[in-house]
Formats: C-alpha cells, sequence, structure tokens
C-alpha cells in the first residue's frame, strides 16, 4: 500500500506541475459546423509552420461562447468557431470580462433539403417548406394544426408523396439555422400570417405529429436513411450533400437547387454565414494565434482554390474576402 | 389398497385419476419443453443480433485495414527546392516542395496545365505528398535535381474508386471522382502503377482531416493514459473503502446510509460525472482542459462504486471460519485481513476492477465536459498533454463528412471492441484460475 501511495501522490503533483506550465498550443471551441475547417487549418498550421498543432474542441456555438467569454489567461480558449453571429447578450458577458474581440466571417454553409437519387424531384418556395413543416399554418384566417399530409396537398403541382422530412434535433446548429432562415423566412412571406401574428419566433415551432422526425446529430446516418426510403427528405449541410451526390440529390428552394455557385453568390436562400472569434488579449502571449489567423485568411486555405472548398466550405466573394483578411490580419476590435 | 373389495366403480374412478394425471404430467413437461425453447430462442435472438452488427462492423472496417498507393516519378527541381544550392538543411525544410510537386504533376498527368486540371492531378494524391517529399530530401540532399519513382499515398476519393466503394459507370455528376481522373486512373492502373497495401498509417498517427492520413495512435495512448491514471485512483481507494466497510466498520445507520449512497452512484448517469470534474477539477483546481490526468480522475469517480460493490460481494464470499480461524490463531483483525481475507477475495476485486476499466474505456459523456472531444494531431506524450480517446475518435470519425470516414469509424470500432474483448478474457481467465470454491 506504501508504494500505490507514493505513486499516487506523484500523480497528483504531476498534475499540479502540468497545470502550472505554460500552454503552448492554440486553443479552438465552438461550432461543429465549422469544426471540420477549423480543423483543417489547424493541422494544415502544424504541419507547415514550427507552432504545435492548435486542439480544436466541438462543443456547439453556446457552449464555445461561453467558454470563449468566461475570461482571460491560458486556462481559457483563444479562439471559439461560430455559425452564426455572435450575440449581444455574448458580446456584453465577453466585454464584462475584458474580452476584446476580432470577428473574422470565413465564408458560407448552405442547409439543403434532400432525398434520394431515386425519389422525386421537388422545387419547393419558402412558403410551401414552411407550411409543410410548421406546427401551425394559417387556414381560412384561423390559425390550425399543421392539416397537410402530402406535398400535394399543399399545392397541385408538387408531387403527391406523404410529406416525411428527417432532420436535426433542437441541440444542433443546423436545426436552429434552418428554423431562423427557412422557417421564419418561409412565415414572413406567408399570405395571412401577418395578420395571425405569425412572425418572428411564432414561426419557429416544427410540427410534432411524426411528419417532422428528429434523426439525431449524425448527419450521415439522415444520409444512409434517406437512401433507405426514396420518399422521404433530409435536412442537412451542402458538405454532406457535396460528399454524398451519388446518394442523393438536394431540392431547389425558390427555384434555386443547392449548387456551389449559387450558394457562393448567394441566390440559394437558406444559407448561414461562419465565423470565428478571436481574442485579443491571448495574441502575443500564446504563441502562433497571428500566424494561425493569418494562415486561415490566407487564399491557399479559404480562397476558391483553398483546401477549405474541398472540405465544403463555401468561400465569401473575392472583395468581401480581401477586406475580411485585412481586418482579421490586422486585428480590428468587434463593437455591437 | 389392500384388502379393499375392488367394484367397477372405483375401477373407473381409479382410471380416470390416472389418465387425468397422466395427461397433466403431459401438460407440464410441454410447459417446461416450452419454457426451455423460450430461452433458447432468447438466445438465438442475442447471438443473431451480435452476428449482424459484428458483421456489419467488420465488413465496413475490413477495407480501412489496406490503402492504395500510386507511383509517381517525383521530380526533385533544384531550382524550386534549393535555388541556391546551399544545401542548407535549415532553407530545405522551408523550400518551395509544392512547386516542385506540381512540376512532376504536369509532367504525369496530361491535361493538368489548366486550373481545373491542376486540382484533379493535386486530388488524385494525398496532399501530404510535399511533406514526403520534404523529409525525402533532408534525409538525403543528394537526390535534388534527380527524379524518383515513390510510390506515394493517393488520396481518400481515388483509394475509395481503387476498392470499388465509387460506381465507375455513374454519370460524371454524380461520382467524387470525375472523367480526367477516373482516365487517369485506369492509365496507371494499366501501367502497374496503383498497388494496394497494408494501411500502417492507420496505426502510426494521431486524428487527420485528411482521411488517408488519419490513424488511431493518438486514440489509443490517450485511452491508456486516461486508464493508467483511473486504475491508480480507483482501485486503491475502492478496495480500501470495500475493505473498510465489510471488515471493520461498525453496523449502524452510517454505513447504511453510506451502502445506499454508493448503490445509487454506481447508477448516476456518468454525464453527471463530467459535469462534477468540470466544477471541481478544472475550473476549482485548474487542471488543463482535454487532459488524460482529469479525464482519469473523472473515469475514477464513475468507476469507484462498480470496484466498491465488487469488492465487498468478493470479500463477503470469504467463508467466516477462514476470519476465525486467523482469529483463533492469534492473528490480528489487520492481520487476518491482510494475510488470509483480501488475497483470497483477490481474483474477484479484480474481476470486478477490470470490469470497471472496461467500462471505463468506452465511456465518452463526461469526457466531453473537461474538453476530451477534441480534434488532436500530435500523440500525447504525458499526462498533462491534450489527448482524446477511442470512444471519442470513433463519435469524431462517425460525425465527418468523407465518405472515407466511414470505413475508419468501423476499423476503429474492431480496435476498441478488440480491447474489450481483450479485458474482459483476462478477466474470465483470472476468475478460472484463481476461484475457491468452499
Amino acid at each position: 500500500m506504501k508504494i500505490k501511495t507514493l505513486t499516487l501522490a506523484a500523480v497528483v503533483s504531476v498534475a499540479m506541475v502540468g497545470a502550472a506550465e505554460a500552454r503552448d498550443q492554440i486553443r479552438i471551441v465552438g461550432s461543429s459546423t465549422v469544426f471540420p475547417f477549423s480543423t483543417a487549418v489547424a493541422e494544415q498550421f502544424g504541419k507547415s509552420t514550427n507552432f504545435s498543432t492548435p486542439v480544436v474542441e466541438s462543443t456547439g456555438t453556446g457552449g464555445g461562447m461561453k467558454l470563449f467569454c468566461a475570461g482571460i489567461g491560458e486556462d481559457h480558449p483563444d479562439v471559439t468557431n461560430a455559425s452564426r453571429r455572435m450575440k449581444k447578450s455574448e458580446f456584453e458577458s465577453c466585454t464584462k470580462n475584458g474580452i476584446d474581440i476580432t470577428e473574422v466571417k470565413v465564408g458560407f454553409d448552405g442547409i439543403v433539403l434532400a432525398n434520394s437519387k431515386s425519389g422525386a424531384d421537388l422545387d419547393l418556395s419558402l412558403e410551401q417548406l414552411f407550411v409543410a413543416l410548421a406546427k401551425e399554418v394559417p387556414q381560412d384566417g384561423k390559425l390550425v394544426a399543421n392539416p397537410y399530409t402530402n406535398w400535394s396537398q399543399i399545392d397541385p403541382s408538387l408531387p403527391n408523396l406523404k410529406i416525411e422530412v428527417l432532420g436535426p434535433p433542437p441541440t444542433s446548429g443546423t436545426r436552429d439555422a434552418f428554423i431562423e432562415i427557412a422557417m421564419e423566412g418561409g412565415c414572413k412571406t406567408l399570405a395571412g400570417a401577418k395578420d395571425l401574428e405569425l412572425s418572428g419566433k411564432a414561426c419557429h415551432a416544427i410540427r410534432e405529429d411524426g411528419v417532422f422526425v428528429e434523426a439525431g446529430e449524425n448527419d450521415n446516418l439522415i444520409v444512409q436513411k434517406l437512401e433507405a426510403n426514396p420518399d422521404a427528405f433530409g435536412i442537412f449541410g451542402f458538405s454532406f450533400l457535396d460528399q454524398n451526390s451519388d446518394k442523393v440529390k438536394g431540392a431547389s428552394i425558390a427555384g434555386t437547387a443547392p449548387e456551389f455557385e449559387a450558394i457562393a453568390a448567394g441566390e440559394y436562400p437558406v444559407s448561414r454565414s461562419l465565423f470565428f472569434y478571436v481574442k485579443q488579449q491571448h495574441v502575443g502571449v500564446i504563441p502562433g494565434i497571428k500566424e494561425f489567423v493569418t494562415a486561415f485568411t490566407s487564399d491557399s486555405a479559404w480562397g476558391p482554390d483553398g483546401y477549405l472548398v474541398d472540405k465544403g466550405l463555401i468561400p465569401l466573394p473575392d472583395a468581401d474576402r480581401a477586406a475580411m483578411a485585412k481586418q482579421a490580419q490586422g486585428l480590428q476590435s468587434l463593437s455591437m | 389398497m389392500t384388502d379393499i373389495p375392488a367394484n367397477d366403480a372405483t375401477n373407473d374412478a381409479e382410471a380416470r385419476t390416472r389418465t387425468r394425471e397422466a395427461a397433466l404430467i403431459r401438460k407440464r413437461y410441454r410447459a417446461e419443453r416450452r419454457f426451455r425453447m423460450y430461452g433458447l430462442a432468447a438466445i438465438l435472438a442475442a447471438l443473431g443480433m451480435l452476428t449482424v452488427l459484428l458483421v456489419s462492423i467488420v465488413s465496413a472496417g475490413l477495407p480501412a485495414f489496406t490503402t492504395t498507393q500510386i507511383a509517381l516519378d517525383l521530380n526533385f527541381d533544384a531550382g524550386d527546392i534549393d535555388p541556391g544550392g546551399s544545401r542548407d538543411p535549415a532553407k530545405l525544410a522551408s523550400a518551395n516542395y509544392r512547386g516542385a510537386l506540381l512540376k512532376s504533376l504536369r509532367a504525369e498527368f496530361p491535361g493538368s496545365e489548366t486550373r481545373q486540371g491542376r486540382r484533379d492531378a493535386l486530388n488524385m494524391i494525398s496532399n501530404n505528398v510535399p511533406f514526403v517529399m520534404r523529409d525525402m530530401v533532408l534525409a538525403d540532399p543528394f537526390i535534388i535535381g534527380t527524379t524518383q519513382r515513390v510510390w506515394v499515398k493517393s488520396s481518400a476519393d481515388i483509394d475509395q474508386l481503387a476498392k470499388g466503394s465509387i460506381d465507375r459507370t455513374l454519370p460524371e455528376s454524380d461520382r467524387r471522382v470525375d472523367n480526367r481522373q477516373l482516365a487517369w486512373f485506369e492509365k496507371l492502373e494499366r501501367e502497374e502503377r496503383i498497388r494496394t497495401v497494408f494501411n500502417s498509417t492507420f496505426f502510426t498517427t494521431a486524428d487527420s482531416r485528411e482521411p488517408e492520413q488519419a490513424g488511431i495512435l493518438g486514440a489509443v495512448i490517450g485511452s491508456a493514459l486516461t486508464l493508467i491514471i483511473t486504475l491508480l485512483l480507483s482501485f486503491p481507494v475502492g478496495v480500501m473503502a470495500a475493505v473498510y466497510l465489510e471488515e471493520f466498520a461498525p453496523k449502524n445507520r452510517w454505513t447504511d446510509l453510506i451502502e445506499v449512497n454508493i448503490n445509487n452512484l454506481a447508477a448516476v448517469p456518468s454525464i453527471v460525472f463530467g459535469l462534477l470534474g468540470l466544477a471541481v477539477f478544472l475550473n476549482f483546481f485548474g487542471l488543463p482542459r482535454s487532459a488524460p490526468v482529469v479525464g482519469g480522475m473523472v473515469l475514477a469517480l464513475m468507476t469507484l462504486p462498480t470496484i466498491i460493490i465488487a469488492s465487498r460481494a468478493a470479500l463477503k464470499a470469504v467463508p467466516p471460519s477462514i476470519r476465525e480461524a486467523a482469529l483463533g490463531m492469534g492473528a490480528s483483525r489487520l492481520q487476518t485481513v491482510t494475510h488470509h481475507v483480501l488475497p483470497l477475495a483477490m481474483p474477484g476485486i479484480l474481476t470486478g476492477t477490470i470490469i470497471g476499466m472496461a467500462q471505463a474505456l468506452g465511456e465518452t459523456a463526461p469526457l466531453l465536459m473537461i474538453g476530451m472531444v477534441a480534434f488532436i494531431v500530435d500523440v500525447p506524450g504525458g499526462f498533462t498533454d491534450p489527448a482524446t480517446v477511442l470512444p471519442v475518435q470513433i463519435f469524431l470519425w462517425a460525425d465527418a463528412p468523407e465518405r472515407a470516414f466511414v470505413e475508419r469509424t468501423s476499423a476503429a470500432i474492431m480496435v476498441l471492441l478488440t480491447f474489450l474483448i481483450m479485458m474482459n478474457l483476462f478477466a474470465v481467465l483470472l476468475r478460472k484460475k484463481f476461484e475457491r470454491r468452499w
């Protein structure tokens, strides 16, 4: 038992020494949507420079913000990824802890509604998408529980198929973005919605009668389920459509197919911007942050021919990209 | 039955009873046979599901153990690599290998002069080729200016094509590999410049964003480091707690309360231990995030109840006669425990510990909170280096969009299952070898 006590003491003291040791690698937290891009840059950065490879955690956008804004010092992360812009409340909690932030917009991500290659082609307007998935829809001047079970009931031009949509659970950033862009967008222009005070947050409710199926966070799983059931549609990020183009196809929204060029040009309506945020107080304290930002914002990474495009990132337009790179590398402070 | 005159009525009644009894017995036998069939069916169903699971994992995972290589004539162009001709290692380390590679690709792949063609050509091979070239030059600077035929890793898409996971007959827009790349690939195939080899990368590197460069070594080492801490903390504490509770503690309301609590702790969802770890180890003690030492401490908390319960059961199974004999011979209670009871209970204690460790090996939820669900390229070298563990690696790969990660996910599951089976087998062998029956 004596030896074990000694080992125990040794382990604990090693742990304490480790904690006191300075951190030499960048720590990145945040969105699982930005994770594939952030990790790709981190790996290239580690390989091509003398800095340690940054450690990237996938905590979700909200979780990342919480960690990022908790304070200054090496116990706290240096960079957080986000699949939406930082909220005012998050910015305030950061400012309260004395943190100055640089915001970098890295590109776009499209959210697609896709089905199996062998399934029907679909071209929906945002309003039709809202009517198909909302919990309550306006009918004859009243708000009623969603009565539609077939696409053709919504509009005769749509296929006579049961509405069956697999999507991410409420914890997912993809779901948040889908609700904010597609559901809110469709509801805004829907005839008769305004009179029933159906706008903003009121449009966020998704039906719970089994038509919309929560299929879990794993987008690969949704792709597999679509392959097995040609009548079902799934909601996921563009990169999964891109990687599985032999199995699934994307439905057109408002007449635009979810294709690389259309999303990059901002024509495809359901797309969101991706960001990362840098803690300015850590620049110069943790080695390599400035160089990492430069690596991320170089054209060989996020440009139209960069390696991030192969990972599914949709780059910013040329002019925006140049301006953003300048702003990022100059570590301009964010104000809200 | 003696001396009673038999008459027809009683005979009839007796015969009826007998047939009724026989029918009852047959019914009982039938019920027993049915019961056995149900049991057998349950086992067959369980085995069937296990087989389906294993077959699907193994069939999906096996391709990950091989990888495709392409023989390329790499031109180590002196103009790109060492324009000054100084052979200075510092300069050679940061030279323009990408430029040299692009020149080689232009010679290898006709039609790769355009921008799209260059991208296609680069996407044929793994993006670590410039680093391979750098390492070759640093090892032997004399190859500068020469052309060498080197077997380089293909890109993950080409690897999938070679393994037949990409259907060549599909229209071009539905394939990850376009017609130009397919034509190049088929030409290389005809020239026998494509080969399939054992994927040693999978066992010698840590995570990577490129499927063909990704490996599980980082996760295996991370798991090992974490489990060492877990074992060092939970085994002594667990056994001491069990010995005290079983051999020394007075039986009163307090020990009852402790016992109930330990049993309850064993059923607490593991994520709760993660939250505890975040609050206590990271926020209060300021230990580093993503470190195996913290992971090990959290998992130790989680396995403690399992070990205590198993150890108490093992101690309880040692017959009181052993204790009484030792005490009768004049041994103190400490001597009784350390010389007799504990050694006899050890096989059971170790079995419980190994099963607790196996449980800890498969755990991800508590590690999420302390930052071990992370992308880590460097293989951890110590207890405070950032690390991840095997089940987390599986989770991360299962979520990755690249198709080639699907087979790697299954392959990593196979590795994890191998470790689990080995640990459980060890527990069984230990029990078989040292178990005593009284």
